[in-house]
């Protein structure tokens, strides 16, 4: 085992590993964010609300997250209207397509992880809100998303570290994140083994440290009680 | 002309598709008055106390407390529902409800579950709702357990505090369903104690219960409900001991 070719391709590894954390935490905010509304549809009693997060939720959940990136890195730019739109600068570069396409995947998977939570909530505790004179919205907002929130977080925390490992698929569309910059140093030294190993430790770093994020939101938000 | 009852049902329907289980109750709560529901299983005690308050809909009935009536307009499935649902918003806050699950918010303490609605449906400043809600955890004997958590009460504190929750809105008319049945019995007698220290103070309460001594000694009447029609009514030493009907007479020899 060679360690010296760990020590020396280190900085790199870690300029990817950082990537690789932005990728992940902006993603799953992003998605978390998109996911509120899907959900809250998901969940409407007006069938024509539910038809398009329906369809959104199918089509990516439905579908590889590698074949997503592609589609938004390659195909897009087959379009002339993309390649003339103000979001050409942004659709060109690889860090945004990754980040985008890997926000839309996660917040699919949320939006339902979210609308169980939501259905999960007794329906006795939405009533003892009604009862005391809270309208629709309001129980929707003080008791029935707090509630959810925390009935939820166990599996966000869960998609997270998926999303983790999924955004080593960014390297596909030559994003140099961890994945994708232990490729190359491969390609370079030819030593892959060391080289993986590495950047294997740095996954289980980056994981260790997002479950121990999560444990301590856990501990704040008093999941233990519901 | 007084003053207009506390709260007055006129000839409540529901129906649960082909199944008719409230067939016209008529029934007036004076204030102060203490009225106890009582009737076996399945008699439609539940669904009338919660029709009362629009958690169930009904199909026909009108409801006013205080002398304002609900609004009401007949949805598509034929039942009827709020036409403002600010006026109803209001009226639910008049009516207190009180479950036999107690249905606290777990993920709150219970200062927090007692000043919610306060704070967030009355408008009522923090400072105020605190005080009064620290009043109230200290009438139903758990001001200790204001930092806890629901869940780690006992069964008969949970429905103490659910009951504090209920009164910090100064409700009109409270509606107990069946608040000691989820209870273990050494527990059901810490909230009887609360709930007759309600009906001695003058609250306006209706109380759906199978306890038939306390309903005896709190109420001061007695409704007996069978297959969705009050079957008998009166004081509590009528309905007990000289019940003109059948079915009463036959329900009070099985509960003794
Ligand atoms: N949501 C519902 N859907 C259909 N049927 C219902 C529903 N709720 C109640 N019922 C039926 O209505 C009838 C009356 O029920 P209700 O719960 O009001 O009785 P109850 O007098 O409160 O009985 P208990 O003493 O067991 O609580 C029962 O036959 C019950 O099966
Ligand atoms: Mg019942």
């Amino acid at each position: 085992m060679n360690f010296e070719v760990i020590v020396e391709n280190l900085p790199k590894l870690l300029d990817g590993a950082l990537l690789t954390v932005e990728l992940v935490v902006f993603s799953s905010l992003a998605g978390l964010a998109l996911a509120f509304p899907l959900a809250l549809a998901r969940c409407s009693p007006r069938p024509w609300l539910r038809a398009g997060p329906w369809a959104y939720i199918f089509f990516f959940r439905g579908t590889p997250l590698l074949v997503q990136l592609f589609l938004v890195y390659y195909g897009l730019s087959q379009f002339e209207a993309v390649r003339a739109s103000i979001f050409w600068p942004i659709l060109r570069d690889a860090w945004w397509c990754a980040l985008i396409t890997m926000a839309l995947h996660t917040a699919a998977y949320i939006a339902e992880i979210l609308r169980g939570a939501i259905q999960a909530v007794p329906r006795g505790e939405i009533e003892a809100a009604h009862s005391l004179g809270m309208g629709v919205w309001q129980a929707q907002r003080r008791i029935v998303l707090p509630r959810a929130v925390r009935i939820a977080l166990p599996a966000y925390s869960n998609e997270v570290i998926l999303m983790l490992k999924g955004s080593a698929l960014a390297s596909t569309i030559t994003l140099l994140e961890l994945t994708g910059t232990a490729r190359t140093v491969i390609a370079r030294t030819y030593m892959p083994i060391e080289i993986f190993l590495a950047a294997g430790v740095l996954y289980l770093l980056i994981s260790f440290a997002l479950v121990q994020v999560f444990r301590l939101l856990e501990r704040r938000l008093g999941t233990y009680a519901c | 002309m007084g003053q207009p009852p506390a709260l007055e049902v006129v000839d409540l329907h529901k129906r649960f598709g082909a199944l008719e289980v409230l067939k016209g109750i008529s029934l007036t709560a004076r204030d102060g008055e203490a009225i106890s529901i009582i009737g076996s299983s399945g008699s439609g005690k539940s669904t009338f106390l919660r029709c009362v308050n629009l958690l169930e809909a009904p199909n026909q009935g009108t409801i006013r407390v205080a002398g304002e009536e609900m609004r009401l307009v007949r949805r598509r499935d034929g039942a009827l529902a709020a036409a403002d649902p600010r006026q109803i918003a209001r009226m639910r806050a008049e009516l207190g409800f009180v479950f036999q699950s107690f249905n606290l918010w777990p993920h709150m303490t219970i200062l927090d579950n007692v000043v919610e609605a306060p704070i967030h449906v009355l408008g009522l400043p923090r400072r105020q709702a605190v005080e009064r809600a620290e009043a109230l955890l200290a009438k139903v004997g758990i001001a200790d357990k204001r930092d806890r958590h629901p869940s780690e009460l006992s069964g008969g504190q949970q429905q103490r505090a659910a009951i504090a929750r209920t009164l910090a809105m100064e409700p009109k008319v409270i509606l107990f369903d069946e608040p000691t049945s989820a209870l273990d019995p050494e527990m059901v007698s810490e909230v009887l104690g609360v709930i007759r220290a309600l009906a001695e103070e003058g609250r306006t309460m209706l109380l759906v219960t199978h306890e038939m001594r306390f309903a005896r000694n709190v109420s001061s009447r007695v409704v007996f409900l069978h297959e969705g029609r009050i079957e008998e009514e009166g004081t509590p030493d009528q309905v007990f001991d000289n019940p003109s009907s059948a079915r009463c007479r036959q329900f009070m020899a099985s509960h003794q």
